[in-house]
Protein backbone atom coordinates (compact mmCIF):
# COMPACT_ATOMS: atom_id res chain seq x y z
CA UNK A 1 0.00 0.00 0.00
CA UNK A 2 1.39 2.80 -1.03
CA UNK A 3 -0.61 5.46 0.93
CA UNK A 4 -0.65 4.17 4.74
CA UNK A 5 -2.31 7.57 6.39
CA UNK A 6 -5.85 9.36 6.57
CA UNK A 7 -3.20 12.49 6.93
CA UNK A 8 -1.73 11.17 3.12
CA UNK A 9 -5.49 11.87 1.97
CA UNK A 10 -6.37 14.85 4.10
CA UNK A 11 -3.02 16.72 4.26
CA UNK A 12 -0.80 18.16 3.75
CA UNK A 13 -1.26 21.56 4.45
CA UNK A 14 0.83 23.52 1.72
CA UNK A 15 1.30 26.63 -0.22
CA UNK A 16 -0.67 25.56 -3.01
CA UNK A 17 -0.59 25.62 -5.88
CA UNK A 18 -0.35 21.42 -6.51
CA UNK A 19 0.46 18.97 -4.20
CA UNK A 20 2.09 16.85 -6.59
CA UNK A 21 4.07 19.21 -7.99
CA UNK A 22 4.53 22.11 -4.96
CA UNK A 23 4.44 19.78 -2.14
CA UNK A 24 5.69 16.38 -3.30
CA UNK A 25 8.51 18.47 -4.96
CA UNK A 26 9.47 20.31 -1.70
CA UNK A 27 9.57 16.70 0.20
CA UNK A 28 11.91 15.45 -2.61
CA UNK A 29 14.10 18.66 -2.40
CA UNK A 30 14.09 18.10 1.55
CA UNK A 31 14.83 14.34 1.40
CA UNK A 32 17.79 15.15 -0.70
CA UNK A 33 19.16 17.94 1.60
CA UNK A 34 18.85 15.38 4.18
CA UNK A 35 20.22 12.44 3.11
CA UNK A 36 23.29 15.00 1.77
CA UNK A 37 23.52 15.95 5.11
CA UNK A 38 25.06 19.58 4.48
CA UNK A 39 24.28 22.86 2.25
CA UNK A 40 24.91 21.66 -1.08
CA UNK A 41 26.95 24.41 -3.53
CA UNK A 42 25.50 23.68 -6.45
CA UNK A 43 22.49 21.39 -7.27
CA UNK A 44 21.60 20.44 -10.77
CA UNK A 45 18.32 19.40 -11.16
CA UNK A 46 16.59 17.19 -14.09
CA UNK A 47 12.71 17.47 -14.39
CA UNK A 48 10.91 14.82 -16.72
CA UNK A 49 7.07 14.18 -17.56
CA UNK A 50 4.57 15.97 -16.85
CA UNK A 51 7.43 17.99 -14.35
CA UNK A 52 9.18 19.01 -17.10
CA UNK A 53 5.80 20.33 -19.15
CA UNK A 54 4.24 22.39 -16.07
CA UNK A 55 7.13 23.18 -13.41
CA UNK A 56 6.83 26.88 -14.34
CA UNK A 57 2.71 27.13 -13.41
CA UNK A 58 3.41 24.57 -10.86
CA UNK A 59 5.83 26.40 -9.06
CA UNK A 60 8.08 23.04 -9.18
CA UNK A 61 11.12 24.96 -9.12
CA UNK A 62 10.47 26.87 -5.82
CA UNK A 63 9.04 24.29 -4.34
CA UNK A 64 12.37 22.12 -4.89
CA UNK A 65 14.51 25.04 -3.76
CA UNK A 66 12.46 25.34 -0.82
CA UNK A 67 13.03 21.96 0.21
CA UNK A 68 16.82 21.46 -0.62
CA UNK A 69 17.01 24.72 2.03
CA UNK A 70 15.04 22.47 4.34
CA UNK A 71 11.29 24.61 4.35
CA UNK A 72 8.44 22.23 4.97
CA UNK A 73 4.99 22.48 2.63
CA UNK A 74 3.33 25.10 4.60
CA UNK A 75 6.20 27.63 4.91
CA UNK A 76 4.86 30.98 3.36
CA UNK A 77 8.86 31.56 2.28
CA UNK A 78 8.16 28.88 -0.26
CA UNK A 79 7.79 31.76 -3.52
CA UNK A 80 10.77 33.29 -2.67
CA UNK A 81 12.89 30.47 -2.02
CA UNK A 82 15.06 30.57 -5.06
CA UNK A 83 16.13 33.85 -4.25
CA UNK A 84 17.03 32.88 -0.39
CA UNK A 85 19.09 29.84 -1.87
CA UNK A 86 21.14 31.94 -4.13
CA UNK A 87 21.28 34.37 -1.52
CA UNK A 88 22.74 31.38 0.82
CA UNK A 89 25.20 30.58 -1.66
CA UNK A 90 23.16 27.39 -3.18
CA UNK A 91 23.19 27.63 -6.96
CA UNK A 92 20.53 25.88 -8.54
CA UNK A 93 20.34 24.59 -12.81
CA UNK A 94 17.21 23.04 -13.66
CA UNK A 95 16.85 20.95 -17.29
CA UNK A 96 13.27 20.30 -18.95
CA UNK A 97 13.63 17.13 -20.46
CA UNK A 98 10.59 16.77 -22.34
CA UNK A 99 12.31 13.74 -23.84
CA UNK A 100 13.34 10.45 -22.31
CA UNK A 101 11.10 8.33 -21.37
CA UNK A 102 9.75 7.75 -17.46
CA UNK A 103 8.09 5.06 -15.66
CA UNK A 104 6.12 7.80 -13.54
CA UNK A 105 4.92 11.64 -15.08
CA UNK A 106 6.22 13.23 -12.38
CA UNK A 107 10.33 12.36 -12.09
CA UNK A 108 12.91 14.62 -11.12
CA UNK A 109 16.70 14.06 -11.04
CA UNK A 110 18.82 16.30 -8.36
CA UNK A 111 22.43 15.96 -8.41
CA UNK A 112 24.06 17.62 -5.21
CA UNK A 113 27.48 18.70 -4.79
CA UNK A 114 29.67 20.95 -1.98
CA UNK A 115 33.75 20.31 -2.09
CA UNK A 116 34.25 17.29 -3.25
CA UNK A 117 31.29 15.63 -1.96
CA UNK A 118 28.15 14.40 -4.33
CA UNK A 119 25.14 12.52 -4.06
CA UNK A 120 22.73 11.82 -6.88
CA UNK A 121 19.14 11.24 -6.20
CA UNK A 122 15.91 10.37 -8.23
CA UNK A 123 12.45 11.42 -6.93
CA UNK A 124 9.07 10.53 -7.99
CA UNK A 125 6.06 12.19 -6.82
CA UNK A 126 3.45 9.91 -7.03
CA UNK A 127 0.14 12.18 -5.81
CA UNK A 128 -1.24 13.75 -2.76
CA UNK A 129 1.98 15.29 -1.74
CA UNK A 130 3.68 11.46 -1.18
CA UNK A 131 6.73 10.62 -2.90
CA UNK A 132 8.76 7.60 -3.54
CA UNK A 133 12.75 7.89 -3.77
CA UNK A 134 13.68 5.70 -6.31
CA UNK A 135 17.11 6.07 -6.67
CA UNK A 136 20.33 6.98 -5.06
CA UNK A 137 23.79 7.27 -6.48
CA UNK A 138 22.88 4.66 -9.06
CA UNK A 139 21.25 2.15 -7.12
CA UNK A 140 17.71 1.27 -7.04
CA UNK A 141 15.54 1.31 -3.81
CA UNK A 142 12.07 2.35 -3.07
CA UNK A 143 11.98 5.14 -0.12
CA UNK A 144 8.71 6.88 0.38
CA UNK A 145 10.35 9.22 3.29
CA UNK A 146 7.18 8.77 5.71
CA UNK A 147 9.30 6.26 8.09
CA UNK A 148 12.91 7.16 9.88
CA UNK A 149 15.59 5.22 7.65
CA UNK A 150 19.34 4.56 6.99
CA UNK A 151 20.78 4.60 4.36
CA UNK A 152 24.20 2.58 4.12
CA UNK A 153 26.79 2.42 0.89
CA UNK A 154 29.15 -0.39 1.70
CA UNK A 155 31.50 -2.87 0.39
CA UNK A 156 29.22 -5.68 -0.78
CA UNK A 157 31.24 -8.42 1.68
CA UNK A 158 29.57 -10.82 3.68
CA UNK A 159 28.83 -10.30 6.93
CA UNK A 160 28.45 -6.25 6.78
CA UNK A 161 24.36 -6.99 6.46
CA UNK A 162 24.43 -8.45 10.07
CA UNK A 163 26.99 -6.33 11.86
CA UNK A 164 25.28 -3.10 10.63
CA UNK A 165 21.56 -4.73 11.56
CA UNK A 166 23.11 -6.17 14.95
CA UNK A 167 23.90 -2.82 16.21
CA UNK A 168 20.57 -1.51 15.16
CA UNK A 169 19.45 -4.33 17.52
CA UNK A 170 21.46 -3.05 20.35
CA UNK A 171 19.84 0.24 20.22
CA UNK A 172 16.49 -1.55 20.49
CA UNK A 173 15.52 0.15 17.11
CA UNK A 174 12.68 -2.10 15.41
CA UNK A 175 13.39 -2.65 11.39
CA UNK A 176 9.94 -2.15 9.42
CA UNK A 177 11.42 -2.84 5.78
CA UNK A 178 14.55 -3.29 4.73
CA UNK A 179 16.83 -3.83 1.42
CA UNK A 180 19.88 -4.24 -0.14
CA UNK A 181 21.17 -3.15 -3.51
CA UNK A 182 24.28 -3.57 -5.40
CA UNK A 183 25.66 -2.83 -8.94
CA UNK A 184 28.46 -5.86 -9.51
CA UNK A 185 29.59 -8.75 -6.82
CA UNK A 186 31.99 -7.71 -4.30
CA UNK A 187 31.91 -4.05 -5.32
CA UNK A 188 29.45 -1.01 -3.68
CA UNK A 189 26.19 -1.86 -2.36
CA UNK A 190 23.51 0.08 -0.90
CA UNK A 191 21.52 -0.84 2.82
CA UNK A 192 18.02 0.81 2.98
CA UNK A 193 16.68 0.20 6.68
CA UNK A 194 13.41 1.82 7.67
CA UNK A 195 12.43 1.92 11.00
CA UNK A 196 9.94 2.42 13.52
CA UNK A 197 11.97 4.49 15.97
CA UNK A 198 14.32 7.54 15.04
CA UNK A 199 17.73 6.74 14.49
CA UNK A 200 20.05 8.77 16.89
CA UNK A 201 23.68 9.83 15.89
CA UNK A 202 25.06 7.88 18.35
CA UNK A 203 23.96 5.03 16.26
CA UNK A 204 24.91 6.67 12.88
CA UNK A 205 28.09 7.20 14.38
CA UNK A 206 29.04 3.51 15.49
CA UNK A 207 27.59 2.15 12.33
CA UNK A 208 30.22 4.28 10.11
CA UNK A 209 32.77 2.75 12.09
CA UNK A 210 32.13 -0.65 11.08
CA UNK A 211 34.68 -2.04 8.54
CA UNK A 212 33.22 -1.64 5.26
CA UNK A 213 30.87 1.16 5.63
CA UNK A 214 31.55 4.07 3.28
CA UNK A 215 29.16 6.35 4.09
CA UNK A 216 26.12 6.66 6.68
CA UNK A 217 23.48 8.88 5.69
CA UNK A 218 19.77 9.33 8.37
CA UNK A 219 16.15 10.25 7.40
CA UNK A 220 14.64 11.33 10.30
CA UNK B 1 -7.37 -1.55 8.53
CA UNK B 2 -9.83 -1.86 5.21
CA UNK B 3 -8.28 -1.82 1.13
CA UNK B 4 -11.92 -1.96 -0.44
CA UNK B 5 -14.84 0.62 -0.23
CA UNK B 6 -16.66 -3.28 0.74
CA UNK B 7 -14.54 -3.81 3.18
CA UNK B 8 -14.92 -0.74 5.21
CA UNK B 9 -18.85 -0.80 4.77
CA UNK B 10 -18.60 -4.03 6.12
CA UNK B 11 -16.66 -3.43 9.25
CA UNK B 12 -18.72 0.17 9.91
CA UNK B 13 -22.05 -2.17 9.37
CA UNK B 14 -20.56 -5.02 11.57
CA UNK B 15 -19.74 -2.93 14.26
CA UNK B 16 -22.46 -0.54 14.41
CA UNK B 17 -20.09 1.90 14.10
CA UNK B 18 -19.75 5.05 11.98
CA UNK B 19 -17.51 5.05 9.14
CA UNK B 20 -15.43 7.96 10.47
CA UNK B 21 -14.87 6.14 13.56
CA UNK B 22 -13.64 3.29 10.99
CA UNK B 23 -11.12 5.23 9.79
CA UNK B 24 -10.21 6.88 13.15
CA UNK B 25 -9.23 3.53 14.33
CA UNK B 26 -7.42 1.74 11.88
CA UNK B 27 -5.55 4.98 11.73
CA UNK B 28 -4.30 4.43 15.78
CA UNK B 29 -3.63 0.86 14.60
CA UNK B 30 -1.81 1.68 11.35
CA UNK B 31 0.44 4.62 13.15
CA UNK B 32 0.33 3.50 16.70
CA UNK B 33 -0.67 6.90 17.59
CA UNK B 34 -3.33 7.98 20.50
CA UNK B 35 -6.91 8.68 19.82
CA UNK B 36 -6.54 12.36 20.46
CA UNK B 37 -3.20 13.24 18.69
CA UNK B 38 -5.07 11.84 15.30
CA UNK B 39 -8.08 13.56 16.17
CA UNK B 40 -6.35 17.10 17.07
CA UNK B 41 -4.27 16.65 13.75
CA UNK B 42 -7.49 16.48 11.46
CA UNK B 43 -8.95 19.89 13.73
CA UNK B 44 -5.98 21.73 12.51
CA UNK B 45 -6.64 20.44 8.86
CA UNK B 46 -10.23 21.67 9.50
CA UNK B 47 -8.89 25.20 10.97
CA UNK B 48 -6.55 25.13 8.05
CA UNK B 49 -9.72 24.63 5.09
CA UNK B 50 -11.93 27.10 7.07
CA UNK B 51 -8.98 29.93 7.21
CA UNK B 52 -8.60 29.36 3.54
CA UNK B 53 -12.66 29.68 2.47
CA UNK B 54 -13.25 32.79 4.72
CA UNK B 55 -9.83 33.91 3.20
CA UNK B 56 -11.60 33.31 -0.26
CA UNK B 57 -14.75 34.69 0.01
CA UNK B 58 -13.69 37.43 2.06
CA UNK B 59 -10.50 39.10 0.31
CA UNK B 60 -9.77 40.19 -3.45
CA UNK B 61 -7.81 37.28 -3.56
CA UNK B 62 -5.70 36.71 -7.10
CA UNK B 63 -3.61 34.89 -8.99
CA UNK B 64 0.26 35.62 -9.99
CA UNK B 65 -0.88 35.09 -13.35
CA UNK B 66 -3.95 36.91 -13.05
CA UNK B 67 -5.87 33.98 -14.46
CA UNK B 68 -8.01 33.78 -11.30
CA UNK B 69 -9.34 34.94 -8.27
CA UNK B 70 -12.45 37.09 -6.99
CA UNK B 71 -14.71 34.25 -8.76
CA UNK B 72 -15.91 33.11 -5.17
CA UNK B 73 -16.41 36.80 -3.85
CA UNK B 74 -19.38 37.42 -6.74
CA UNK B 75 -21.06 34.43 -6.48
CA UNK B 76 -21.23 35.40 -2.75
CA UNK B 77 -22.46 38.80 -4.05
CA UNK B 78 -24.62 36.74 -6.18
CA UNK B 79 -26.08 35.13 -3.66
CA UNK B 80 -27.54 37.80 -1.66
CA UNK B 81 -29.38 38.65 -4.29
CA UNK B 82 -31.70 36.30 -3.49
CA UNK B 83 -31.79 35.46 -7.52
CA UNK B 84 -30.17 32.38 -7.40
CA UNK B 85 -31.49 29.39 -9.54
CA UNK B 86 -29.50 26.85 -7.26
CA UNK B 87 -30.21 27.46 -4.53
CA UNK B 88 -28.26 28.74 -1.15
CA UNK B 89 -26.93 25.68 0.08
CA UNK B 90 -25.69 24.22 -3.50
CA UNK B 91 -24.18 27.78 -4.25
CA UNK B 92 -22.60 28.36 -0.79
CA UNK B 93 -21.03 24.87 -1.55
CA UNK B 94 -19.70 26.15 -5.04
CA UNK B 95 -18.32 29.40 -3.57
CA UNK B 96 -16.82 28.13 -0.70
CA UNK B 97 -14.79 25.34 -3.34
CA UNK B 98 -13.98 27.98 -5.40
CA UNK B 99 -12.67 30.55 -2.57
CA UNK B 100 -10.23 27.37 -1.76
CA UNK B 101 -8.99 26.74 -5.02
CA UNK B 102 -8.23 30.46 -5.69
CA UNK B 103 -6.57 30.49 -2.73
CA UNK B 104 -4.49 27.77 -3.61
CA UNK B 105 -3.76 29.33 -6.89
CA UNK B 106 -2.41 31.98 -5.34
CA UNK B 107 0.03 30.57 -3.85
CA UNK B 108 -1.70 30.43 0.52
CA UNK B 109 -2.32 27.88 2.89
CA UNK B 110 -4.64 25.31 1.94
CA UNK B 111 -4.93 21.54 3.30
CA UNK B 112 -4.73 18.86 0.01
CA UNK B 113 -7.89 16.97 -0.03
CA UNK B 114 -6.59 14.31 -1.81
CA UNK B 115 -4.10 17.11 -3.36
CA UNK B 116 -3.83 20.56 -3.56
CA UNK B 117 -5.59 20.90 -7.44
CA UNK B 118 -8.51 19.15 -6.00
CA UNK B 119 -8.66 20.84 -2.49
CA UNK B 120 -11.98 23.08 -2.74
CA UNK B 121 -14.55 20.21 -3.00
CA UNK B 122 -14.46 18.39 0.53
CA UNK B 123 -14.23 22.16 2.44
CA UNK B 124 -16.58 23.61 -0.28
CA UNK B 125 -19.28 20.65 0.66
CA UNK B 126 -18.66 20.51 4.20
CA UNK B 127 -18.54 24.26 4.64
CA UNK B 128 -21.36 24.78 2.53
CA UNK B 129 -23.67 22.99 4.32
CA UNK B 130 -23.00 24.17 7.48
CA UNK B 131 -25.89 26.72 7.01
CA UNK B 132 -28.55 24.40 6.05
CA UNK B 133 -27.48 21.40 8.45
CA UNK B 134 -25.76 22.67 11.74
CA UNK B 135 -23.08 20.22 12.03
CA UNK B 136 -21.40 20.13 15.95
CA UNK B 137 -17.64 20.67 15.81
CA UNK B 138 -17.42 16.61 15.76
CA UNK B 139 -19.63 15.90 13.11
CA UNK B 140 -17.26 18.36 11.07
CA UNK B 141 -13.91 16.82 12.28
CA UNK B 142 -15.69 13.20 11.34
CA UNK B 143 -16.97 14.51 7.47
CA UNK B 144 -12.87 14.27 7.41
CA UNK B 145 -12.57 11.10 8.42
CA UNK B 146 -14.76 9.71 6.21
CA UNK B 147 -13.99 11.34 3.21
CA UNK B 148 -10.52 10.27 4.22
CA UNK B 149 -11.21 6.68 4.07
CA UNK B 150 -12.92 6.54 0.92
CA UNK B 151 -9.91 8.64 -0.55
CA UNK B 152 -7.67 6.02 0.89
CA UNK B 153 -9.11 3.15 -0.59
CA UNK B 154 -9.29 5.61 -4.29
CA UNK B 155 -5.31 6.50 -3.79
CA UNK B 156 -4.15 2.55 -3.13
CA UNK B 157 -6.20 0.86 -5.52
CA UNK B 158 -6.29 3.62 -8.44
CA UNK B 159 -4.87 7.17 -8.10
CA UNK B 160 -5.33 10.72 -6.83
CA UNK B 161 -2.56 11.86 -8.97
CA UNK B 162 -4.27 14.00 -12.30
CA UNK B 163 -0.69 13.30 -14.04
CA UNK B 164 -1.50 9.46 -14.06
CA UNK B 165 -5.05 9.20 -14.04
CA UNK B 166 -6.45 12.85 -15.19
CA UNK B 167 -8.80 15.55 -13.06
CA UNK B 168 -11.38 11.87 -12.95
CA UNK B 169 -8.47 10.86 -10.16
CA UNK B 170 -8.41 14.09 -8.48
CA UNK B 171 -11.54 16.19 -8.84
CA UNK B 172 -13.39 12.88 -9.23
CA UNK B 173 -12.14 11.33 -6.06
CA UNK B 174 -12.59 14.39 -4.13
CA UNK B 175 -15.92 14.74 -5.60
CA UNK B 176 -17.05 11.70 -4.75
CA UNK B 177 -15.19 11.39 -0.85
CA UNK B 178 -17.46 14.49 0.13
CA UNK B 179 -20.50 12.91 -1.64
CA UNK B 180 -19.91 9.36 0.66
CA UNK B 181 -18.93 12.15 4.02
CA UNK B 182 -22.23 14.10 3.10
CA UNK B 183 -24.14 11.12 3.37
CA UNK B 184 -22.99 10.01 6.80
CA UNK B 185 -23.44 13.62 8.06
CA UNK B 186 -26.53 13.40 7.02
CA UNK B 187 -27.75 10.39 8.93
CA UNK B 188 -27.72 7.74 5.89
CA UNK B 189 -26.08 4.51 6.21
CA UNK B 190 -22.44 2.78 5.10
CA UNK B 191 -24.04 1.46 2.13
CA UNK B 192 -25.04 4.94 0.87
CA UNK B 193 -22.00 6.83 1.30
CA UNK B 194 -20.39 4.32 -0.82
CA UNK B 195 -23.63 4.74 -3.35
CA UNK B 196 -23.07 8.30 -2.95
CA UNK B 197 -19.14 7.99 -3.82
CA UNK B 198 -19.88 5.54 -6.70
CA UNK B 199 -22.56 7.57 -7.92
CA UNK B 200 -20.46 10.86 -7.84
CA UNK B 201 -16.82 9.70 -9.53
CA UNK B 202 -19.00 7.60 -11.86
CA UNK B 203 -20.39 10.50 -13.44
CA UNK B 204 -16.91 12.25 -13.82
CA UNK B 205 -15.08 9.18 -15.25
CA UNK B 206 -13.27 10.37 -18.18
CA UNK B 207 -12.24 13.69 -16.94
CA UNK B 208 -8.98 14.83 -18.40
CA UNK B 209 -6.35 16.89 -16.95
CA UNK B 210 -6.17 20.22 -18.66
CA UNK B 211 -4.14 23.15 -16.97
CA UNK B 212 -4.18 26.34 -19.18
CA UNK B 213 -0.33 26.95 -19.23
CA UNK B 214 0.04 24.37 -16.88
CA UNK B 215 -1.54 26.40 -13.80
CA UNK B 216 -3.61 25.02 -11.47
CA UNK B 217 -6.04 27.92 -12.03
CA UNK B 218 -8.13 26.97 -15.40
CA UNK B 219 -10.21 25.03 -15.26
CA UNK B 220 -9.73 24.01 -11.90
CA UNK B 221 -11.24 26.06 -9.99
CA UNK B 222 -14.57 26.05 -11.70
CA UNK B 223 -14.16 22.24 -11.55
CA UNK B 224 -13.79 22.16 -7.75
CA UNK B 225 -16.76 24.37 -7.39
CA UNK B 226 -19.04 22.40 -9.80
CA UNK B 227 -17.63 19.21 -8.01
CA UNK B 228 -18.82 19.95 -4.57
CA UNK B 229 -22.67 20.57 -6.33
CA UNK B 230 -22.12 17.36 -8.04
CA UNK B 231 -21.25 15.80 -4.38
CA UNK B 232 -24.28 16.93 -3.00
CA UNK B 233 -26.79 16.21 -5.04
CA UNK B 234 -25.04 12.45 -5.26
CA UNK B 235 -25.82 12.48 -1.84
CA UNK B 236 -28.92 13.78 -2.24
CA UNK B 237 -29.73 10.90 -4.83
CA UNK B 238 -27.98 8.44 -2.50
CA UNK B 239 -30.10 9.28 0.78
CA UNK B 240 -33.61 9.01 -1.40
CA UNK B 241 -32.58 5.41 -1.31
CA UNK B 242 -31.03 5.07 -5.08
CA UNK B 243 -28.34 2.65 -5.19
CA UNK B 244 -25.67 2.77 -8.02
CA UNK B 245 -25.85 -0.24 -10.34
CA UNK B 246 -21.81 -0.56 -10.08
CA UNK B 247 -20.50 -1.04 -6.96
CA UNK B 248 -18.37 1.44 -5.70
CA UNK B 249 -15.17 -0.21 -5.85
CA UNK B 250 -15.71 -0.93 -9.64
CA UNK B 251 -16.28 2.25 -10.21
CA UNK B 252 -12.95 3.16 -8.80
CA UNK B 253 -11.29 0.30 -10.33
CA UNK B 254 -12.94 1.54 -13.70
CA UNK B 255 -11.57 5.11 -13.22
CA UNK B 256 -8.22 3.65 -12.63
CA UNK B 257 -8.28 2.13 -16.21
CA UNK B 258 -9.67 5.10 -17.88
CA UNK B 259 -7.04 6.83 -16.07
CA UNK B 260 -4.23 4.10 -17.82
CA UNK B 261 -6.29 4.70 -21.29
CA UNK B 262 -6.00 8.09 -20.92
CA UNK B 263 -3.13 9.70 -23.67
CA UNK B 264 -0.28 11.81 -21.85
CA UNK B 265 -1.65 14.84 -23.57
CA UNK B 266 -4.08 14.48 -21.34
CA UNK B 267 -2.87 14.21 -17.72
CA UNK B 268 -1.23 17.14 -16.38
CA UNK B 269 0.95 18.08 -19.30
CA UNK B 270 -0.79 21.20 -20.40
CA UNK B 271 -0.92 19.75 -23.72
CA UNK B 272 -4.40 18.92 -24.58
CA UNK B 273 -7.74 20.08 -23.80
CA UNK B 274 -8.54 23.22 -22.63
CA UNK B 275 -5.14 23.75 -22.50
CA UNK B 276 -4.50 23.29 -26.05
CA UNK B 277 -7.12 25.48 -27.60
CA UNK B 278 -6.48 28.97 -28.94
CA UNK B 279 -6.97 31.26 -26.13
CA UNK B 280 -5.66 28.72 -24.00
CA UNK B 281 -2.20 28.64 -25.82
CA UNK B 282 -1.93 32.46 -25.78
CA UNK B 283 -2.67 32.89 -22.32
CA UNK B 284 0.28 30.51 -21.61
CA UNK B 285 2.42 32.57 -23.99
CA UNK B 286 1.20 36.32 -22.32
CA UNK B 287 2.13 34.77 -19.14
CA UNK B 288 5.29 33.34 -19.22
CA UNK B 289 6.22 34.01 -23.11
CA UNK B 290 9.62 32.29 -23.36
CA UNK B 291 11.26 33.14 -20.17
CA UNK B 292 11.78 31.08 -17.22
CA UNK B 293 9.16 32.22 -14.23
CA UNK B 294 11.80 33.04 -11.92
CA UNK B 295 15.01 35.14 -12.94
CA UNK B 296 16.52 33.46 -10.01
CA UNK B 297 17.09 30.12 -11.74
CA UNK B 298 19.25 28.86 -14.25
CA UNK B 299 17.69 26.93 -16.95
CA UNK B 300 19.80 25.48 -19.31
Amino acid sequence: MKYRSVFDIIGPVMVGPSSSHTAGAVRIGKTARKLFGIKPDHVEITLYGSFAETYRGHGTDLALAAGLLNFGTNDTRLPEALTIAREQGIRITITPDQKTQVAHPNTARLILSAGGKTLELVGVSIGGGKIEITEVDGFSISLTGSNPALLVLHRDKYGAVAEVAGLIAKYEINISHMEVSRHERGHLALMVIQTDEEISEALAAEIAGLQNMLNVAVLS
Amino acid sequence: MFTTVKELTEQSVKSGLPLSEIMIRSEMDTTQKSRDEIYHRMEKNLEVMEKAVDRGIHEQVRSHSGLTGGDARRLQTYLKSGRSLSGDTLLQAVSMAMATNEVNAAMGIICATPTAGSAGVVPGTLFGLRKRMQPTHDQMVRFLFTAGAFGFIVANNASIAGAAGGCQAEVGSATGMAAAATVELAGGSPEQSADAMAIALGNMLGLVCDPVAGLVEVPCVKRNAIGASTAIVAADIALAGIKSKIPCDEVIDAMYQVGRLMPAALRETAMGGLADTRTGRELKQRIFGGRAQNPAVEEK
